[in-house]
């Protein structure tokens, strides 16, 4: 009896030792999940799902505040990566947050646009470039098509356009099968 | 629209199929001749089984029927089986265990192609685990009339003892179990011995080789699986024989035995539920022809082809995984 | 000079069809009646425009500058005038439009002043940057830019031209070398000078006998290291790589150049161009097009860049069930979306398509993992694992398994007993993991400016804050120096607050001058309270506050 209790006792010691140390040595900077999530958003920085941006987004998710459906931007795919990740079921995108929309960007129309800098100061990604009393110009590559210039604008010279495909950016489709018949 | 490429070799799924039922032909005339002609009938009972049982699957399932069933996989199937069942088995056991074969293991899985397992050999399994009895009913070559065989597989009275005989696997088994045994006064004693394993049986073995020999110069199976399987087996077998041969038969004896050879050229042979890489292959049918022997020499059954084939159906994955070929190019470094 | 074959697995032997087309010599294309240059000729780089609309311009004339590292000069076809720059749909999958020069032709094709380019008396640089400017690229399909091949290094040991045409039914290369063998060789030799190659070797195809006779004939006397090597005949031996393993035993893996095995290859068409160019001075205007299938009178001709395919079938005479076009051969080519699509550099062939010659594929069966896919497959792959996880979308296993080692050369459909189209799967899946990769630099970038806008937001207020405490504390201290009381320090805390404070003092100082006596001589608590309540509606209002000084 008192030889099994000091076994265990001291087995208990060993391990705990153990296990101690390895979470001292080994121990994670940081939070990798934040990141994870992170990487798997679109980084629109859109605020749609509620949250001023993509991290903090990510943030309100590892948390458990936020549910992984509120990404318009990151539609479907994006979630069944978060579901992947976190091991949680995918579910349909949340409706109040928005719909998937096709990849547009923002266009001022430079002959109503009055240079107030309103779009520039809510460009998340500083992709709007122009000065006070200056016409404004939005630089199309950089940017994320957040649409959250386009409310600013006092004088409603902002559109979203869709971006067309070109050589570089075409893809080949997913080839059509036609193994079930209409059933 | 339809990219390239544009044209494309006639080959078709059909073809790979028909070619098989072809290469099976010599063996069903050694069998049909050499040993009981009511095979003849279990190869249609299989058939019409196999047939009935896709189509109610697939439209259950709402898929089309035509393509599925003029691939003549079903077919393949279906004469695997009635091959590999004792041929006065009665109607209802050919037909259930092709149902299972088909409905269970091929469609539960999501049909042609999808399947992790061999059909004919789970079917098989199935039936020798559920009938042992049945299953073990042999006629020897040539004793019954082809009347009595048709009445014993219409369901006809059996008075088994008489009119049936244990396979030579079986002999040489349950043999070996009484004292003083050995191979050479096992087979020195029976009638049902022929030069190297059953009388009449043993002359299936070269028909069998006959067909994957013609599948092999047709391309539609590779060298590895054949050559791995049979090469192993004689090895290991003979390994043994010479050690002991008072209790271990000869190396001939176990390639001209029970589903050897179907095994190497038909069953390991399946693409769909095998391994795919060239020495993974190699891998899978050595382990199958390994397993096999031991199930054949140690277990409890007298014949384990169909187990070791099952057994290594589930390691296709991994060693498919661990056997890529090198790409192109790439020196040294697998594919994964 | 002895050269040991090697080979490599796999391949298929597709029907050849070339006989239809390589009986008879190359014609030349009469001059159309208007044609479409695209800007976009090399792979990868859309040239600066040169002309304007009712410009004049001469044959051989630079109407297009290269633009980026890519990028190669486009010439007019012939003479005559400028008449639109606009988008034409252009030859490729996906039907999209191009900026195209719009020429027609005054019918005199004449040429502008050319002269040969000594290559004795210039540099490598020199004579690279001459290739760019005569806009010699690749003629085998890809369209790489000839100059930025041969830039990529000298010492290379073995130059390999490739006559190999392995794809069915193309004969254009066959031709060219029957033909103009020397002068083939002579682009050759211009090529070799160029990356100082040792050897020549000359690969081509067993089937084509007489092009390889023509060609030994012609290499005869340039010496014991140029040597012509017939290869057996089994598709895809014209791939650059593949034929390099069969020449040399070099094999190329995905991703690095011929030039770091010391192994270069260049088509005949390319040679036969770098030889127009470098002798002649002739800038690249047109080259041999197979026009062949289900037609009256396939062949080859000579036809001028930016031809319009409609124009140029006319010549070979379509029949009535023809129902669709292939640029190229028919294991690699694309459908024509357009008839108005034009000659491009690329361009080898155009097959006339009935359903008799390429009949439909029949529907596609589940894949029966027969292999008969991986024993075809040239780069040592195992197609229908790719086909599994590309259709399952899962691209990292499908990168995993070597995907962009997949030259697309179509073997592995040819055979396939289940008819699937697994090279349209790997095109999708290909293009899919490139869309990733640019969606996920996109979004790096997103992020980076995400966070430094936040970061420089943030910076902006401290640094305002600190404006403001500094001028806030010299408001106190103009203050304090004109005998007033300083503003309490626990509001000296928030420099808003002190500012607002001073502003408040300033005002009561400026009141103080012109109010009426009857808030004098208020107790001190008294006046604290009105400060307060003057402070709250300040701050209800601060930029008031702001704007008080």
């Amino acid at each position: 009896m008192l030889t099994a209790i000091l076994v265990m006792t001291g087995i208990a010691i060993v391990l705990g030792t153990a296990l101690g140390y390895a979470s001292i040595r080994f121990k994670v900077e940081g939070d990798p999940l934040v990141e994870k999530i992170d990487a798997i958003l679109p980084q629109t920085q859109c605020g749609q799902c509620g949250y001023p941006g993509c991290k903090p987004y990510a943030q309100a998710i590892s948390n458990g505040e936020a549910d992984i459906n509120q990404c318009p931007p990151g539609g479907e795919e994006g979630i069944r990566k978060l579901a992947d990740l976190l091991g949680r079921e995918v579910k349909p995108l949340s409706e109040e947050h928005g719909t998937e929309k096709p990849k547009s960007v923002a266009r001022i129309d430079e002959q109503v646009c009055i240079g107030c800098t309103l779009c520039i100061q809510a460009c998340p990604v500083d992709a709007i470039v122009g000065a006070a009393k200056q016409m404004h110009t939005v630089v199309a590559p950089l940017c994320t098509g957040c649409e959250l210039c386009v409310a600013p604008c006092p004088v409603d010279c902002i559109s979203m356009v869709p971006v067309a495909a070109t050589v570089e950016t075409w893809k080949w489709k997913y080839p059509v099968h036609e193994l079930r018949s209409a059933a | 629209m339809i990219n390239s490429p544009y044209i494309r070799k006639p080959a078709s799924v059909q073809g790979v199929m028909l070619a098989v039922l072809t290469a099976l032909i010599p063996a069903i005339i050694v069998y049909a001749s050499q040993i009981a002609a009511v095979v003849l009938v279990n190869l249609a009972i299989a058939t019409i089984a196999a047939l009935a049982g896709e189509a109610l699957v697939l439209k259950l399932r709402g898929r089309p029927l035509a393509p599925a069933l003029s691939d003549l996989s079903a077919v393949v199937t279906a004469w695997l089986l009635a091959l590999c069942f004792p041929p006065i088995l009665p109607w209802w056991a050919t037909v259930l265990g092709v149902l299972i074969a088909i409905i269970a293991v091929k469609h539960l899985y999501g049909g042609l192609g999808q399947n992790p397992f061999n059909p004919a050999m789970v079917a098989y399994c199935a039936m020798i685990v559920a009938f042992p009895a049945l299953m073990s009913q042999w006629p020897a070559a040539g004793q019954l009339d082809f009347a009595t065989q048709l009445g014993l597989v219409l369901g006809g009275a059996r008075e088994l003892d008489a009119i049936t005989s244990a396979t030579a696997l079986d002999t040489i088994k349950t043999g070996l179990r009484t004292a003083g045994a050995t191979v050479q006064s096992i087979m020195s004693q029976g009638g049902n011995f022929g030069l190297v394993s059953g009388r009449g049986w043993e002359w299936l073995a070269p028909a069998y080789a006959l067909g994957g020999l013609y599948l092999l110069a047709r391309g539609i199976i590779t060298w590895h699986m054949p050559a791995a399987f049979l090469g192993t087996l004689a090895a290991i077998s003979a390994a043994f024989w010479l050690t002991d041969p008072a209790h271990y038969a000869s190396p001939l004896f176990h390639l001209a035995s029970g589903g050897a050879m179907l095994g190497a050229f038909f069953i390991v042979t399946d693409p769909v539920s095998g391994a795919t890489t060239p020495r993974g292959k190699l891998i899978f049918a050595a382990c199958i022809a390994l397993v096999a022997y031991i199930i054949r020499s140690f277990g409890a059954f007298p014949e384990g082809v169909a187990f070791a084939v099952l057994l290594l159906n589930i390691c296709v994955p991994l060693i498919d995984m661990n056997t890529q070929p090198r790409v192109f190019g790439h020196r040294g470094d697998k594919a994964r | 000079m002895i050269t040991r074959l090697f080979s490599f697995k796999g391949g298929v032997k597709p029907e050849s069809h070339k006989n239809e087309s390589s009986g008879t010599p190359i014609l030349t294309a009469p001059l159309p009646k208007r044609l479409v240059i695209p800007l976009r000729q090399s792979i990868r780089s859309t040239a600066r425009c040169l002309v304007e609309p009712g410009q004049k311009v001469l044959k051989g004339e630079h109407i297009g500058e290269g633009e980026g590292g890519l990028g190669t000069s486009v010439h007019a076809s012939t003479s005559g005038t400028v008449v639109e720059i606009a988008s034409y749909p252009m030859a490729h999958a996906s039907g999209l439009e191009t900026l195209s020069v719009v020429i027609e032709p005054d019918g005199e094709d004449r040429w502008i002043d050319h002269t040969s380019l000594d290559l004795r008396t210039v540099s490598r640089e020199e004579a690279l940057a001459w290739l760019r400017g005569c806009g010699i690229v690749g003629m085998g399909g890809a369209g790489f830019p000839t100059h930025v091949k041969l830039g990529g290094g000298r010492g290379i040991d073995t130059l390999v031209i490739n006559g190999a045409e392995c794809e069915p039914w193309i004969t254009c290369d066959d031709r060219l070398m029957r033909e103009r063998a020397p002068d083939v060789l002579s682009g050759a030799m211009i090529l070799r000078e160029l990356i100082g190659a040792k050897r020549v070797l000359v690969g081509i195809e067993d089937n084509k006998p007489e092009a390889i006779a023509a060609m030994q004939t012609a290499a005869s006397g340039l010496g014991d290291d140029v040597a012509v090597v017939p290869v057996p005949t089994l598709y895809p031996a014209g791939g650059e790589k593949q034929l390099i393993r069969v020449l040399t035993g070099v094999e190329i893996p995905q991703g690095k150049l011929g030039t770091d095995f010391g192994v270069q290859c260049f088509n005949v068409g390319t040679a036969n161009a770098v030889h127009r160019a470098i002798r002649f001075g002739e800038p690249l205007v047109s080259r041999v097009v197979t026009l062949t299938g289900n037609v009256a009178r396939p062949g080859n001709y000579e036809v001028l860049l930016g031809t319009q395919v409609s124009e140029l079938l006319a010549l070979a005479g379509p029949k009535a069930d023809t129902d669709r076009y292939i640029m190229g051969g028919p294991m690699m080519g694309t459908e024509l979306q357009s008839l108005s699509v034009p000659v491009t550099k690329g361009t080898n062939c155009i097959i006339a398509a009935s359903p008799a010659l390429f009949p439909p594929p029949p529907p596609e069966l589940p894949c029966i993992r027969c292999g008969a896919c991986a024993r075809a497959c040239p780069a040592d792959l195992q197609p229908f694992e790719l086909y599994w996880f590309s259709r399952a979308k899962n691209f990292g296993k499908a990168q995993e398994y070597h995907l962009f080692d997949c030259i697309e050369c179509g073997c592995c459909a040819f055979v396939c007993p289940s008819r699937i189209p697994l090279v349209d799967y790997y095109r999708f899946a290909k293009g899919e993991i490139w869309a990733r990769e640019r969606e996920r630099q996109a979004s790096d970038q997103a992020r980076e400016r995400f966070e430094f806008r936040n970061y420089r937001q943030e910076r902006e207020k401290e640094e305002k804050a600190a404006k403001l405490a500094a001028k806030a504390a010299e408001t106190r201290a103009k203050l304090a120096e004109s005998g007033e009381a300083p503003a309490p320090p626990a509001e000296a805390e928030d420099p808003k607050k002190a500012l607002v404070a001073a502003a408040l003092a300033r005002a009561k100082q400026q009141q103080a001058a012109v109010m009426p006596k009857n808030t004098d001589g208020l107790s001190a608590d008294v006046q604290a309270e009105i400060a307060d309540i003057e402070a709250r509606r300040e701050k209800l209002n601060p930029q008031d506050a702001d704007k008080a000084p």
